[in-house]
């Protein structure tokens, strides 16, 4: 393996600062609005975005405001699991575009089997996880999973994060560094005042990977606002939101560059 | 004692850890938002919770506000029917009827100390909904209640009460709507203001270092019984008995008799209307690890992690998932759990109303259902059951099912 994935996620959020841009990382449930189209929405995502998160749906999505909420629930309707999902991504990967992630609480990994769980998401191509609720504090054994295969393991920070425990977080992060942009759950449009922007600031100067903000990003006037403080945007409920309208989201990302 | 039951129950009553594990169960599985929060509430734990000046306003206001210790009654008419020698710690005295009570006003007093701004809770019956409304009207903070809309509707008399105590009741409509997606509901409310605002949970249950919290606040239950127990019989009672939703009422009952191998301790979970997946509230009696609002714990899951919606005719035992010390618990058998269906509660809450004079809980219940089925198989036996609290709350419910019958 020349590239491990978790450089490969790295690398495309550095190609598109060099090229002068801020990075798009866009979400997406995995399933919703029709599973029967997800291939089609998840091809379309990462040949528009610099880097793709795959919502897995779980049942208590305690991070996630009304519209993830209701993403969720609806692809679990439909019948979504994790090993459909790893099938569907496995399709859209053989054929290239952007590095993909899967966004996952805790549970439905477990469920899968932590043991199995690396070797399976590194054949269908997904470069790593974001797990919302596994704190540093208890990830040592999915990131030492994890790392056999080379895959990333997002670590979040937030703007309660301690100064000295921001630290810690980044120091050894991988792929990238998810700076969330306020207190709360997804979805809300977020506000970016300047105390905001100096806490990016502290967030990348602590970093040795790409800092992304995420969380409440839905316009072209936001990502203005981030440009030079951070290194990426994630754009999840908005995208989501664009996709159920039955839109393009290609258009729509292609509005926030 | 056997040795190897006692150094079950030495192991049992020294944990958690430091990182919250109950064996290999409870941890803190929180998003980074609650981290601090979690840490700040684990620093005012060691800072208060065993300080003369926390204990001393706690003692005083269980003694002068939420009236104990409460009375610990022979079950007399109970005892010859079953064939048993049956006593009833009655935490349905307790202010506001239930046991809730001693754990929020405990919580709220931390929350005070800690200089919270507001407190929020979730509730499933409404017992602690209202317990934290009262407490916190107590105290002098604002309270905002979670409560799922089908418990909104058939607890309707809490609602009311939570109302008149000045809290604001938020109605949960996502899921089942019911306790799970209530507390999923406190926890989005909580990481939008993780500084300014208190979580007070209502049972021993989610994230490090609530199951150890609750427990150290509900065991003056059990502190309480086996004093009376010894005063009133001379004697520990050969078997206990608590319902368990999340499992409050049951740990604080258990916990002082952990290390006393002789006396058999019994959770009874909800069993609703049989043993499939979302026909009961059973986690430890039918579900499997995995990690749910917080914990890792035993929860009623699908074969993908998802976590299932569950049934049970009390509001209170409605919960796919259960606090980790007594998933521990059962792994090392110093606890055992057993099932009571809908059915065999509301006749043991029917038989104990008829012939004690005691309205308990439909929870509550479930506790009787176990004890009662306990004494056929042990003629004789010495029988502590928890009275976790009081069946007003229930009218809607009773209305509808052993009222109509009775009509
Ligand atoms: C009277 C009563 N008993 C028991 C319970 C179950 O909670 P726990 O298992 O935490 O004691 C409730 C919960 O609402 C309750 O109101």
């Amino acid at each position: 393996m020349s590239v491990a994935p978790h450089e490969a996620v790295s690398a495309a959020i550095a190609a598109a600062r060099k090229g002068g841009r801020t990075a798009l990382v866009g979400f997406l449930t995995a399933g919703f609005p029709r599973r029967e189209r997800f291939r089609d929405d998840l091809a379309a995502v990462a040949a528009a975005a610099d880097v793709v998160e795959v919502g897995v749906p779980f049942s208590d999505p305690m991070a996630d405001g009304t519209t993830i909420q209701r993403a969720s629930f609806a692809a679990l309707a439909n019948g979504v699991t994790l090993p459909w999902i790893l099938g569907e991504v496995a399709a859209v990967t053989a054929t290239g575009g952007a590095p993909i992630l899967l966004m996952s609480y805790l549970n439905p990994l477990l469920a899968y089997g932590l043991e199995r769980l690396p070797r399976a998401a590194a054949a269908a191509g997904i470069a790593g996880f974001i797990v919302p609720d596994l704190p540093f504090e208890e990830r040592a054994e999915l990131k030492a999973a994890l790392d056999r295969e080379g895959l990333a393991l997002v670590q979040m920070v937030t703007p309660v994060t301690p100064r000295e425990r921001l630290e810690r977080l980044c120091a050894d992060a991988r792929g990238f560094v998810y700076a969330v942009t306020m207190t709360g759950t997804t979805g809300k449009a977020a506000a970016v005042p300047d105390d905001v922007l100096a806490y990016m600031d502290r967030v990348r100067a602590a970093a040795r990977v790409p800092v992304c903000a995420g969380f409440g990003i839905r316009s072209r006037e936001q990502v203005d606002r981030f440009a030079g403080h951070v290194d990426g945007v994630v754009v999840g409920s908005a995208l989501v939101e664009v996709l159920e309208r039955g839109e393009d989201p290609r258009a729509f990302l292609a509005s926030l560059r | 004692m056997t040795s190897a039951s006692g150094a079950a129950a030495t192991a049992a009553a020294s944990v958690p850890d430091r990182r919250g594990r109950f064996g290999p169960f409870g941890g803190r599985y929180v998003p980074e938002t609650l981290v601090a929060a979690l840490d700040r509430l684990q620093a005012g734990i060691d800072r208060y919770l065993a300080s003369e000046d926390f204990q001393a306003e706690f003692r005083s206001e269980l003694a002068t506000w939420v009236g104990r210790p409460t009375a610990l009654t022979h079950a007399l008419t109970l005892s010859r029917r079953w064939g048993a020698d049956v006593w009833l710690k009655r935490e349905d005295l307790a202010h506001t009827g239930a046991h809730k009570i001693n754990n929020a006003i405990g919580q709220t007093l931390l929350a005070k100390r800690l200089g919270a701004k507001r407190i929020i809770a979730e509730t499933g019956a409404g017992q602690h909904g209202v317990a934290s409304a009262a407490a916190a009207a107590r105290v002098g903070l604002p309270c905002t209640v979670y409560m799922g809309a089908v418990d909104v509707e058939r607890q309707a008399p809490n609602v009311g009460r939570m109302k008149l105590l000045g809290a604001t009741v938020v109605p949960v409509t996502s899921g089942d709507a019911t306790l799970r997606v209530a507390i999923d509901e406190a926890l989005r409310d909580w990481v939008a203001d993780p500084e300014g605002t208190y979580y007070s949970i209502g049972s021993a249950v989610g994230p490090h270092p609530y199951p150890y919290l609750v427990r150290e606040l509900q065991s003056v239950i059990g502190r309480e019984a086996r004093a009376q127990m010894l005063e009133r019989t001379g004697a520990l009672p050969d078997a206990a008995f608590a319902c368990v939703g999340g499992g409050s009422n049951a740990i604080g009952l258990f916990h002082p008799f952990l290390e006393d191998a002789g006396v058999r301790l019994v959770g009874i979970e909800a069993g609703g209307r049989g043993q499939g997946l979302g026909d009961n509230a059973a986690s430890l009696t039918y579900g499997t690890p995995g990690v749910l609002q917080g914990s890792y714990t035993l929860i009623l899951q699908d074969e993908h992690g998802q976590v299932r919606e569950t049934h049970s005719v009390s509001a209170g035992l409605d919960y796919s998932g259960v606090g980790p010390e007594h998933a521990y618990l059962l792994r090392t058998g110093r606890v055992a759990y057993e099932a009571a269906s809908d059915a065999e509660a509301l006749d043991a809450l029917v038989e104990c109303a008829r012939y004690e004079g005691i309205l308990p809980a439909i929870e509550t219940a479930h506790a009787f259902a176990g004890a009662r089925r306990y004494a056929a198989s042990h003629p004789g036996a010495r029988i502590l059951i928890g009275c976790s609290g009081r069946g007003d709350k229930d009218m809607p419910i009773l209305q509808r099912t052993v009222l109509e019958g009775l009509a």
